[in-house]
């Protein structure tokens, strides 16, 4: 299968919108090599600023030049984009709707190595409890970079959520991506999995087992968790018997949450997979912090398993 | 404008500050009544505004990043003609234009969404090396407090702003040497100001922050400076020019009796010559 980076796709979109856009800037807080916004800098020096190690600062100084018109990316670690920026991010650019895109990279449980402090599990609830955000998250780099143009279209604040490593292609080349739609990715009668991000791809891998077993299971990717719209959420749930959310964040809310929100009082049984209150920590790898947060595509397969037998 | 012009008007927005503070309501007095006469300089003698036009693309920008002294601007944006004077009246009402901390959404004039303190100049900075990004020859003014500068964003800010030679920024620092609940050498001393400014590269003035003479001296001659952001420390009186509330920290968000209300309007209005 065909694999995009999202950082990649991210940054060769923001050079590319560079391009279209004059009034495009971008803030970067000394990761800029991780973050891919290297490439717009290259290009355009003059409409970028290195604001140092200083979130906060950065985050202001965005807020202060959309007020000169300017559509203003700012970029860091999803942990310190949305946790260490909160407040700023709140007063300054929510409460009046500013024209500020906040690009959290290499979010999740991404950052492997460099364990708990660098990796968010909360960052998506943080910004979902903020009146007037968008909370986006693509599922793979294709999505990525329609989301990207997307945001630019739209005047207003965003939170962008970005996966560090390699994902498989999943959203259609052809398709329109619209900020607030679910996307079918695989269809089915039996039951549905609304995931987003990297468990999206782990999600239609249990699908496809499930089918050959004679499960037929729909997979929904739910990448704008705020705008979302609820009635197109209802009605993937027609027919089914059962319901499993898989994000890579805190089951505390997240993408759970908002599912189970929307879908309250319908009666349809849902297994929230995610990550359980806990913080996450140090590995050598990806895939074994994912195994040991139950990030899998046996939980979900298993988490549909039980559906079924009720 | 004449400097006895500017006095006046420092000392009706004074008196308006009073009146919206009115009786009973807690309002942050203090922190206004320190800032009548840099205020009265920038919207009444310094800034290039429109109140017809609020969003000229060539105006002076300002920013209160010390946003808790929202009835100053609001004093001066009502004076100015940004709305209609009656709306004073109404601050911090349901439905108000005129929030509790400045509201751009809501408050004609307002540039940018302050009361978080620390954030301000950050956001004057943006909008400074925005301004410069469009060739503009645009200004921004900013103010902030002495208890404000604890805030550790601020001097993110401070390295920012000469890091980014924004020598299109002046920031006023409101010196009135008190805080919510007590002197700022005692609570948490901010000090020595002209020697952490100039270390950060700024160009610093120290001024008589109730002397529209200094006030104006110094701007004049922050424009001769190139190359760096400017900064005026201004000496200012917490509550100046109400006799019982100058220096007194109860006075930062007090509510004023009846009683001190009618006396703090009578030492005005006499001076004012308006009713």
């Amino acid at each position: 299968m065909k694999t995009h980076n999202q950082r990649q796709v991210y940054g060769e979109t923001l050079l590319e919108l560079g391009k279209e856009y004059r009034n495009i800037v971008v803030l970067e807080a000394d990761l800029g090599k991780s973050t891919m916004t290297t490439l717009f800098e290259q290009e355009f020096p003059e409409r970028f600023f290195e604001m140092g190690i200083g979130e906060a600062n950065m985050t202001s100084f965005a807020a202060g030049l959309s007020l000169t018109g300017k559509i203003a990316f700012t970029n860091s670690f999803a942990v310190f984009a949305a946790g260490r920026s909160f407040d700023q991010i709140r007063q300054a650019i929510s409460i009046p709707k500013l024209n500020v895109k906040i690009v959290g990279s290499s979010a999740g449980l991404s950052d492997f190595g460099d364990g708990a402090t660098h990796q968010s599990v909360e960052d998506i609830a943080i910004m979902r409890a903020i009146p007037n955000m968008t909370v986006l998250a693509p599922a793979d780099g294709i999505e990525t970079g329609k989301m990207v143009r997307k945001m630019v279209e739209y005047d207003g604040p965003v939170y962008l959520r970005l996966n560090r490593h390699d994902l498989p292609d999943l959203f259609p080349e052809d398709e329109e991506y619209v900020i607030g739609k679910s996307y079918l990715i695989k269809d089915g009668s039996d039951f549905v999995v609304f995931a987003n991000g990297i468990m999206v791809s782990r999600a239609l891998q249990a699908a496809e087992i499930l089918e050959k077993e004679g499960v037929s299971v729909r997979v929904v990717n739910v990448s704008s968790l705020k705008p979302i719209d609820e009635e197109q959420i209802k009605e993937f749930t027609t027919i089914v018997k059962g319901i499993v959310t898989a994000e890579e964040h805190s089951l505390i809310g997240g993408l759970a949450s908002t599912i189970s929100y929307i879908l309250r009082g319908n009666g349809i049984p849902l297994i929230p997979v995610g990550i359980e209150d806990r913080f996450g920590q140090s590995a050598h790898n990806y895939d074994e912090l994912l195994e040991e947060y139950g990030l899998t595509v046996e939980k979900i397969y298993n988490s549909i398993m039980k559906l079924s037998q009720g | 404008m004449t400097i006895s012009e500017l006095e006046k008007i420092a000392r009706k927005l004074r008196l308006n500050v009073i009146r919206m503070i009115g009786v009973g309501q807690k309002g942050h007095l203090g922190g206004s009544c320190s800032l009548s006469e840099i205020v009265s300089v920038l919207y009444f003698h310094r800034m290039k505004h429109d109140p017809e036009n609020p969003d000229w693309p060539e105006r002076d920008r300002f920013i209160l990043s010390k946003g808790h002294a929202a009835l100053i601007q609001y004093a001066a944006l009502a004076e100015a003609g940004y709305f209609p004077l009656e709306e004073i009246l109404r601050v911090k009402q349901l439905g108000a234009i005129l929030q509790g901390h400045p509201d751009m959404k809501t408050t004609p004039g307002v540039e940018g969404n302050t009361g978080s303190l620390g954030q301000g100049l950050s956001m004057a900075c943006g909008m400074a090396a925005g301004l410069r990004l469009d060739k503009k020859s645009s200004k921004v003014y900013c103010i902030i407090g002495d208890g404000e500068i604890a805030e550790g964003q601020i001097w993110e800010a401070a390295m920012t702003a000469s890091f980014y030679k924004l020598d299109n920024l002046i920031v006023f620092l409101d010196k009135n040497r008190l805080q919510a609940t007590g002197a700022v050498a005692d609570r948490y001393d901010t000090n020595p100001l002209v020697e952490k400014w100039r270390s950060f590269g700024w160009h610093v003035a120290d001024i008589d922050g109730h002397d529209i003479k200094e006030i104006t001296g110094s701007l004049e001659e922050c424009d001769m400076i190139s190359g760096k952001p400017k900064i005026v420390l201004a000496r200012t009186i917490k509550g100046k020019g109400i006799s019982f509330a100058e220096n007194v920290v109860a006075f930062h968000n007090g509510e004023l009796t009846q009683e001190q209300f009618d006396m703090a309007c009578r030492e005005f209005t006499k001076k004012t010559e308006i009713s």
